[in-house]
């Protein structure tokens, strides 16, 4: 492979680049799904390819092919350059990387079980167990139970002398149930919704989620559902669980701090951010009890690696302090920019440039962004809550291009009257703005109750890129709420 | 692109190693560049040269698939094992049947070899000129020039053989002054009918109207939604029930309205897969030919679309040629989806209102509900009050929270041109018009 790597970095250095570098992927993939006691899916997929990357005349090329020979390198080597030049056409200044980055390692996710070496039937049997276990319920009429592996291995390699090897394995797995009767359908998912829950890890991680001891509680929770009342409107206090709160970090703190978004090199397509230059250090994002930071370290969490996609080593940084708005994610181009407007910003990037696969460049990410635990046990906070609404679960999300107006539904939500959970309620939904929200956040659950939520299928990009995200977050509350917004 | 031939002996190399009782395969390869802007500068320029090939092997009822991007004659061999021995730890699916015997698809001519040689320099050229009109403007322009060619073979152990090769070149763009953004876009198979400077024209004049942009109070308006917003609703309605699996698991909001009034009498929706002012393709991942279905006609429920699978479970049906590549447990969806167009111009809509929002897009929408086609989102990139028949002041993005069927009740007018929208995401196409609707639920801004 080094032979590969140095002959694509010398073929773009001879052809004018003035830095280039390339990734080598190899992405293997392993779903099954059993739905209504059939085994609908069950695929293995691979995928190899390279990508190299240049500057040249001071801009930025890429091309990539699944051809991995040398007469192919030649001809990809060659194209980025050409296509680099071309968009020289309408550069305004030269890219400017900031500091070289030069790293020599491995990294491979630390993991018991080798998710890809257990047996398929015995992958089978377990999902074959929760789908038993959730259409043994009267009124389910359909149960999918799903188990997605992947791995990637990937070498990075620039001509600042950089030669990385990593190997990431991810383990996911979730139960989703559906009942219906006429004019509506509920579902419930466990442990997260968008199919399953999914983190860096091996096999350990599908038992640790036990899909048969969830299954039964997820789809009588379904069933109940079809005949609970409507979520009431009005403006009251809300907890969310977990996954929820994952998500509200994901879409109203993870997408704004992404400096690629700040910078409006993202806003044809999925938009800008409120969290411009100026508020660097400057704006209360949210509550004093509010402290979020991004992170690729966390054992297990989706967005755990060893170094970034341009070669950077994983590492964690403070976003919200106190309340306080303090960090970006960045990368090397994106951290020297923020630099030329605040000379004490950091000098390098905090790690966080990744991409979908071979064929796709390297955008800023999130990894494991994360709420901070903070010092409530949940029984406590409910005990502490007179009138409000408690909402489990992600069902859609929604939010605006400047990621200050969002909307989100949950699956399931109960009241909570004077202390105690109350009614089921079906279709709630609550909105509101992303600083006036976190201000209102006046309790956050402990450690106990927190972890690392994956979030397997964060779009970004054109084309169009996948990530695997991680949002650490625990139950907590946030007063003042418009909740019922659905007619 | 690696061309008919190539592509087929690759399949039928496939073929000849399988032992499965009965085998597919897909063969796709595509070249695609894209050239993206932002900030009035080129900022990414990529291009990919991949394939693809897809095995699904069958052993009595049971099914496994693999897939992979390497073509050499080990690759390939150890792909056909691969899947025939997952098929092999498979259950029985009881309600499997075959897979599809041969049926000639027709031929669409949907590749323009112009596109399919465009040149990065001739790329940078076109986004050059929407950039120098922002700049002329002090706007910042965004967005993305992108061309494609793109192949795709099926073929079976029964017979099944079907080869299509099709070219997608777009430009999107969203212009940005300091509190305005302006958007446009424009697809087709041949990149010769694009043309950025109007592109960018449109975008322009939308950021400078749309400038100092106030607050209106959120409730029920008369709305003139453009294309991208009506094509946005048209394909979320396509996802969440006009196929026969959604019907089949009692999801969809088709069921137990077959025959009665869905929408207004205006609405007629159907998908065709061979249309050429879409983006064609003339079968489906089983190589069955498309077959063109009225979906909703004059307001009424009237069919959904089959793949081999879900025809096979219902007496009297055949796949309509609607599958998606295997394994896929959404069954089959409308791919290549049209709302026929009614008779006025926007301008005309505009001047027949008394009151109401012109929407230029939506972002970020969502289903809320699929049983009620409840669906939110936010406007964006112009976003103007209309008073009088004329557009008065640009406001601030609000949220809509709206059922779409409710929606495609309430048409007033529908615009009598239609426009191709291309997903961001894949190479599919829905031609939609502009519509008029009446009592559209607004239920939130971003003040």
């Amino acid at each position: 492979m080094r032979d590969y790597a140095n002959r694509a970095l010398n073929q773009a250095q001879a052809k004018g680049a003035t830095y280039a570098d390339i990734r080598i992927v190899r992405r293997e993939t392993q779903n099954i799904e059993v739905k209504n006691g059939i085994v609908q899916t069950l695929s293995l997929g691979d995928t190899y390819g390279f990508g190299i990357r240049v500057v040249a005349n001071g801009a930025w090329g890429f091309a990539s092919s699944h051809r991995l020979e040398n007469a192919e390198i030649d001809r990809v080597a060659a194209l980025a350059v050409a296509i680099a030049k071309a968009s020289a056409i309408s550069k305004a200044a030269d890219v400017d990387l900031g500091p070289a980055e030069c790293h020599v390692g491995t990294y491979a996710t630390p993991m018991k079980t080798d998710p890809f070496q257990v047996s398929l039937e015995k992958k089978i049997d377990y999902l074959l167990s929760s789908d038993k276990e959730a259409r043994a319920v009267q009124g389910v009429r359909v149960a999918e139970s799903t188990l997605g592996l992947e791995r990637n291995h990937k070498i990075f390699a620039s001509t600042e002398g950089s030669y990385i090897e990593q190997t990431l394995t991810e383990t996911g797995v979730g139960v989703v149930v559906t009942a219906v009767s006429e004019g509506e359908m509920q579902q419930r998912s466990y442990p997260n919704s968008f199919g399953r829950h999914q983190g860096t890890g091996g096999y350990e991680f599908a038992e640790t989620w036990d899909l048969p001891g969830n299954a039964r509680r997820v789809a009588e929770e379904a069933v109940a559902l079809l005949s609970a009342p409507q979520c009431s409107s009005g403006v009251t206090s809300i907890i969310l669980d977990g996954p929820q709160l994952g998500l509200q970090v994901h879409e109203s703190c993870g997408h704004p701090i992404e400096l690629d978004r700040v910078f409006g090199t993202e806003a044809a397509y999925a938009g800008t951010s409120f969290l411009t230059p100026e508020k660097f250090r400057n704006f209360q994002y949210g509550s004093k009890i509010v402290n979020i930071v991004s992170d690729a370290v966390t054992p297990g969490g989706l967005g755990t690696y060893g170094y970034d996609d341009e070669g950077v080593p994983a590492q964690t940084t403070d976003i919200v302090k106190n309340g306080q708005f303090v960090g970006y994610l960045t990368s090397r181009e994106t951290a020297s920019q923020l630099r030329k407007i605040h000379p004490d910003a950091p000098a390098r990037s905090n790690g966080a440039m990744r991409a979908d696969g071979w064929n796709r460049i390297p955008i800023i990410r999130m990894n494991n962004v994360s709420l901070l635990p903070g010092t409530w046990t949940l029984d406590d906070l409910i005990a502490d809550t007179d009138d409000g609404i408690y909402m489990i679960t992600n069902k859609s999300w929604s939010i605006d291009d400047k990621r200050l107006n969002f909307q989100f539904g949950t699956e399931l939500a109960y009241e909570i009257k004077k202390g105690k959970l109350g009614r089921m309620v079906k279709n709630a939904t609550y909105t509101g703005m992303t600083p006036k929200f976190w201000a209102g956040c006046d309790a956050i659950c402990n450690k106990d109750h927190w972890h690392v939520w994956g979030t397997p299928n964060c779009g970004k990009g054109q084309p169009g890129q996948v990530a695997h995200t991680g949002h650490g977050a625990a139950p907590s509350r946030f007063r003042n709420v418009q909740v019922g917004v659905m007619k | 692109m690696l061309g008919e031939s190539r592509l087929a002996e690759i399949a039928q190399r496939v073929l000849r190693e399988a032992k499965a009782d009965q085998t597919e395969v897909m063969v796709a390869a595509t070249d695609s560049h894209l050239t993206r802007f932002a900030v009035n500068t080129i900022h990414q320029n990529v291009s990919e040269t991949d394939a693809t090939v897809r095995v699904r092997s069958i052993l009595g009822r049971k099914t496994g698939v693999a897939s992979g991007n390497e073509l050499s004659e080990a690759a390939l061999r150890k792909l056909v094992r691969s899947a025939e021995t997952v098929a092999s730890f498979q259950e029985e699916n009881p309600e499997f049947g075959s897979l599809p015997g041969p049926k000639q698809a027709q031929k669409v001519d949907a590749f323009v070899e112009r596109t399919a040689e465009y040149a990065p320099a001739e790329r940078a050229r076109g986004v050059e000129k929407i950039l120098s009109m922002s700049r002329k403007n002090h706007l910042d322009a965004a967005g993305a020039f992108s061309t494609e060619a793109n192949e795709t073979y099926i073929a079976n152990s029964l017979g099944v053989s079907a080869y299509h090769r099709g070219t997608v070149a777009s430009i999107v763009t969203v212009i940005m002054g300091a509190d305005s953004s302006g958007y446009a876009t424009a697809a087709s198979i041949d990149v010769a009918d694009l043309d950025p400077e109007a592109v960018g024209r449109i975008a322009v004049e939308k950021a400078l109207s749309s400038k100092n942009p106030t607050p209106i109070e959120p409730g029920e308006y008369t709305v003139i939604l453009e294309e991208a917003a009506v094509g946005d609703m048209l394909f979320f309605l396509g996802w969440m029930g006009l196929g026969a699996l959604a019907v089949q698991e009692g999801r969809s909001f088709m069921n137990g309205k077959f025959g009665e009034r869905i929408t207004g009498e205006k609405i007629t929706i159907w998908d065709d897969g061979a249309d050429p002012r879409g983006l064609p393709l003339p079968f489906d991942f089983e190589g069955v030919p498309k077959q063109k279905v009225t979906l909703i006609e004059k307001g009424v429920a009237k069919n959904v679309v089959y793949d081999s699978f879900t025809a096979g479970r219902e007496k009297g049906k055949t796949s309509t040629g609607h599958s998606l590549p295997a394994p896929n447990t959404a069954g089959p969806i409308p791919l290549n989806l049209f709302m026929a167009p009614g008779t006025a111009t926007k301008e005309e809509m505009l001047a027949s209102t008394k009151r109401g929002i012109w929407v230029t897009r939506f972002h970020y929408t969502n289903i809320l509900h699929p049983v009620q086609t409840i669906l939110t989102g936010m406007t964006r990139d112009g976003t103007y009050l209309i008073e009088d028949g004329k557009i008065v002041r640009p406001l601030r993005n609000l949220r809509f929270t709206q059922s779409i069927l409710e929606a495609f009740s309430n048409i007033e007018a529908l615009g009598k041109n239609l426009v191709l929208l291309k997903d961001e995401w894949n190479s599919v196409g829905t031609c939609a018009p502009a519509a008029k609707i009446r009592n559209f639920r607004f239920t939130g801004t971003t003040d």
